[in-house]
């Protein structure tokens, strides 16, 4: 009951919200973030209930559904899924929180959020294929409506591109799921049968395909090059918390599925095209990097590192399921890492869009060149801001850093001629977290910026938590490794 | 005579007659009554044909009708489409001066409709797709007054005057080569050997046809004019029914041909013809009537898909008919919003509705992402087992091609969203008084999401129909 509680709060709320036309703009916006935080706190009540030694997959509730078609209403976690899911309900939260212009429909607009929040967390809890799907599915209409009615610039062209771009990949996924339920017998979209069972293990050409629609249709929503496209008008165009959003928690469910289904759920025709699957990681890591340092645009900017911080997580994963002999520690390394790399992207890159947001409800300027010596007007925001960009940068003591590590170490383990290259990424990541916090905050200050306002409580009460969980992973990561290990080594070694 | 058989389609004819009656005999005003009348004889009908269910297969009347599964299923589907289309309709023909007669056209085009699904014999299904297609045309030009209701009318009944001859020809043919007009000797006698060409003749003529009311290609150019210019409800009924009781006759039809013709590669590529043609059309298009009629076309290519693997696949059946009754509610759902809202048809005036009009832009909202096929709504069911069956009968190009159609169809189906949520108007909207149009919109919108999550008992209903022969 504590995954339906999860996932059904919220959207309990948005309906709450959606029905009645008496909310004001105060009562909406403290009713959404009450609802939004209970989910928080079931699922950190979930971890602490959470047996390291017991079956992989626990919390399991189970409803039929469609029984003739072998679809039920399946929620179960690991702890890769619950931590992705709590880091998840957290930004969900603090995106909530952060003040944003509400275009005079606040009432809408919380409702929509809290829509996303149910349908997400239902991505990372579901244990049924179609569930999955439909959860999946339902993420797109609720950013394609935030993107649209609250964006900015071309706001509605963004939105199109977004919903249009990753819907195509998800009917791939579509056709994928259906060509795994037709390969079972009985026919079922449970996932736990499906990853015991392995059914298109040595199936040859219809293996081949199935996998290539699920991964290109993961690959659309990571994003990965060179199916990342949609991405940087998505995120320039929304506003700030969506944005958050979209990084934080949306890019996760690319990843978070390919461990779920192809890595899980064809083992073997994973490890065959492990190696592919490393090639194209290692080249959004580098492309990622390396346009983000071209990009003049402060949103853009973040925006493309993501692709780089993706980049890794995806590494992570195809190392992990190399299946090369007498890797299993490494390869175990690799996954927590690339779990790891989930969460604390989430967080980081959740507080950065949230700064992000701060700049643009302040000036509706996002062109780095603009600003300079922001660090006496806004100590708070520098503050922050200089956190968050080292945290992304992977410096030691913070959350990046304790995912690339381990990322970088199980890869050196299979493959260390890409390890070599992957490093490249973060050298550039430094720089060009560099030069942006050196453009903003420091240098002389243009005039027009003299009456820059820095972060109400509010804004800087939402970062501190955020940058509390990236800081803490960073510092004692034992409580996270330990959960993500426990269904690591049962998905790495149990094989 | 097994009279019994055939109760629902007496209850039909009986109160089209009873209908008519009454419209010559009441006066205007109270014309409205008769749609009460309509929607009981209905109402008896699905009843009637309710208490047929769960028999085993079986032909009747010497092997003319067909009493099974897929008739049965077909038919309630039909009968519930057309009660919907009765509903929404009182207030706009209010004005009209024959609005009694409406009523009864309507239940006769549901009587060719029911027909159709149920011919076992091609003679039956000639008559069908006749009585259909007459009740159905001045249906189509009913406001007769104003020029492009008598242009759609006009279009619909030229094509189907040609379309018509050509499905004669096809049945004159096969009667000469088999000397049988009813399915079974025919299914007997083309599996011994018989004229290749004429056969092939004769299939294409048929098929061609059946296209025609099918509204897939290349007979379909009637259905964008006709969803433009006809009476809203009236549209709403033909871009609906006729597909249902066509796409049924023309698997069953099929299904007789031996292997070595080719039907399943014609039936593929109309179906890719016709989802393509539909979709590319739909793209620039800025009347909101106009973009539903090649949305309708395109649903037709859909629905081929399930004909493809008919014969492979034990569930292309199911598949064929709950896509059909999921179609039938998101589109019937659309147009009865566009009812409500009086027929409003341009693009522009549907900017900032979802302010002004919540419940109506919600539920066109949700009827769209029906027919686009996103869960949990009924249209993703429906879309879900047409891939199913696709890929499991080894045609997986097609569901390939119906995706890249799917992700260009969401583009047109989101020009008439975005508008609706983003834009904003001065202008107050104008909806029909009257609460017929107004609860046959909620009706079908709850019917949407209700027949999402309750899609069990939707596919227990399906799921293990068959054809008798």
């Amino acid at each position: 009951m504590i995954l339906t509680a999860a996932l059904g709060l919220p959207m309990l709320g948005a309906l709450a919200l959606a029905v009645s036309s008496r909310w004001t703009e105060t009562a909406a916006r403290r009713c959404a973030i009450a609802v939004s935080v209970l989910p928080v706190l079931l699922l950190i009540w979930a971890w602490r209930q959470f047996d390291p030694q017991g079956a992989l997959f626990q919390f399991v509730e189970e409803v039929p559904w469609v029984p003739s078609l072998g679809m039920g209403y399946r929620l179960g976690v690991d702890g890769i899924a619950l931590a992705v899911a709590t880091m998840s309900a957290l930004v969900f939260s603090a995106s909530i929180a952060y003040p944003v212009d509400t275009k005079h429909q606040p009432r809408q607009y919380y409702a929509w959020m809290l829509f996303l929040q149910s349908v997400s967390l239902g991505v990372f809890l579901a244990l049924d294929l179609l569930l999955f799907y439909v959860f999946f599915d339902l993420s797109l209409v609720g950013m394609f409506f935030l993107i649209g009615r609250w964006g900015h610039g071309q706001a509605q062209l963004a939105a199109f591109k977004f919903f249009l771009y990753t819907f195509c990949g998800s009917l791939l996924l579509l056709l994928a799921i259906i060509g795994l339920y037709l390969s079972v017998e009985p026919h079922t979209f449970d996932m736990r049968v499906l990853i015991e069972q392995q059914p298109l293990a040595g199936a040859g050409m219809t293996a081949a395909l199935v996998f290539l629609a699920l991964m290109l249709g993961f690959a659309i929503k990571t994003p990965m090059v060179p199916v990342h496209t949609w991405l940087p008008q998505a995120h320039v165009d929304a506003p700030g918390p969506v944005s958050a959003i979209l990084a934080g928690v949306l890019l996760k469910m690319g990843t978070y599925g390919i461990i779920r289904i192809p890595f899980a759920m064809m083992a073997e025709t994973f490890s065959r095209h492990a190696l592919v699957i490393a090639l194209f990681a290692v080249a959004s890591i580098l492309y990622g990097a390396f346009v983000a340092l071209g990009q003049r645009n402060l949103k853009r900017r973040i925006a493309y590192t993501s692709i780089n911080h993706m980049g890794y997580t995806v590494l992570g994963i195809a190392v992990a399921g190399a299946l090369i002999q007498d890797t299993g520690y490494a390869r175990e390394l690799a996954l927590v890492g690339a779990t790891v790399e989930m969460v604390a992207h989430g967080l980081i890159t959740g507080a950065l869009f949230l700064i992000c947001g701060s700049f643009w409800q302040r000036t509706e300027e996002y062109d780095l060149d603009s600003y300079g010596g922001l660090l006496r007007q806004a100590p708070w925001l520098t503050a922050f801001a200089v956190l968050a960009s080292f945290a992304s940068l992977g410096l030691p003591g913070l959350a990046g850093f304790v995912a690339e590590f381990h990322i970088f170490a199980g890869t050196f383990g299979v493959y260390p001629w890409l390890a070599v290259i992957g490093v490249l990424g973060i050298l550039v990541t430094a720089a060009l977290f560099l030069q942006m916090l050196q453009k903003v905050f420091f240098g002389a200050m243009p005039e027009r910026w003299a009456q820059f306002e820095d972060l109400r409580p509010i804004e800087w009460g939402v970062l501190a938590v955020l940058s509390a969980g990236f800081v803490i992973i960073g510092v004692a990561p034992a409580f996270l490794l330990t959960l993500v290990e426990a269904s690591a080594t049962l998905l790495v070694g149990g094989r | 005579m097994p009279i019994g058989d055939v109760l629902p389609e007496i209850s039909l004819t009986l109160g089209a007659v009873a209908i008519v009656l009454f419209a010559s005999f009441v006066r205007q005003r109270q014309h409205h009554w008769a749609a009460v009348l309509a929607l009981l004889v209905i109402g008896l009908g699905a009843g009637l044909t309710v208490a047929q269910w769960g028999g085993a297969p079986r032909l009747t009347f010497a092997d003319v009708w067909a009493l099974d599964g897929v008739a049965l299923a077909s038919k309630l589907v039909v009968l519930v489409a057309g009660a919907l289309v009765v509903a929404m309709s009182p207030e706009w023909m209010r004005t009209d001066r024959r609005h009694g007669e409406y009523y009864a056209l309507v239940l006769f085009a549901l009587l060719g409709v029911i027909m159709m699904a149920s011919a076992s014999d091609t003679m039956e299904l000639v008559l069908g797709v006749l009585l259909s297609s007459v009740a159905s045309y001045p249906l189509a030009a009913y406001h007769r007054g104003w020029a492009p209701a008598l242009e759609a009318g006009m279009k619909y009944f030229l094509i189907g005057a040609l379309t018509n001859a050509l499905l004669t020809i096809g049945v004159v043919v096969l009667f000469g080569l088999t000397g049988s007009t009813g399915y079974p000797d025919i299914a007997q006698a083309l599996a011994t050997d018989s004229d290749r060409l004429a056969l092939t003749i004769a299939t294409a003529c048929v098929v061609l046809g059946l296209t025609f009311k099918l509204a897939a290609f290349p007979a379909h150019a009637w259905m964008p004019d006709v969803a433009q210019g006809s009476p809203v409800p009236a549209a709403a009924f033909l871009t609906v029914i006729p597909k249902i009781g066509a796409a049924v006759a023309l698997a069953r039809f099929v299904s007789l041909l031996p292997p070595d013709v080719a039907w399943r590669a014609i039936v593929a590529s109309i179906s890719v013809a016709t989802m393509t043609l539909g979709n590319v059309a739909a793209l620039r298009q800025t009347d909101v009537r106009r973009l539903l009629g090649w949305s309708s076309v395109s649903q037709s290519g859909y629905a081929l898909m399930a004909i493809v693997v008919l014969g492979i696949n034990d569930k292309a059946l199911p598949a064929l008919v709950f896509f059909l009754a999921s179609y039938a509610i998101a589109n019937l759902a659309a147009f009865a919003v566009v009812t409500h809202l009086r027929g409003r048809t341009a693009l522009d005036d549907y900017r900032g509705l979802a302010r002004h009009a919540p419940i109506a832009a919600t539920i066109l909202i949700v009827s769209l992402l029906s027919l686009v096929g996103i869960p949990p709504l009924v249209g993703f069911f429906g879309k879900l087992m047409l891939f199913r069956v696709t890929l499991e009968g080894g045609y997986a190009w097609l569901a390939l091609v119906a995706v890249i159609n799917t992700v260009v169809s969401l583009f047109y189906y989101l020009r008439i969203v975005a508008p609706m949520m983003f834009g904003s108007r001065q202008s107050a909207v104008h909806v029909l008084s009257g609460q017929w149009a107004r609860s046959t919109m909620a009706v079908a919108g709850v019917l949407l999401i209700a027949g999402g999550l309750g899609a069990e008992a939707l596919s227990l209903f399906t799921g293990s129909i068959r054809f008798a022969l």
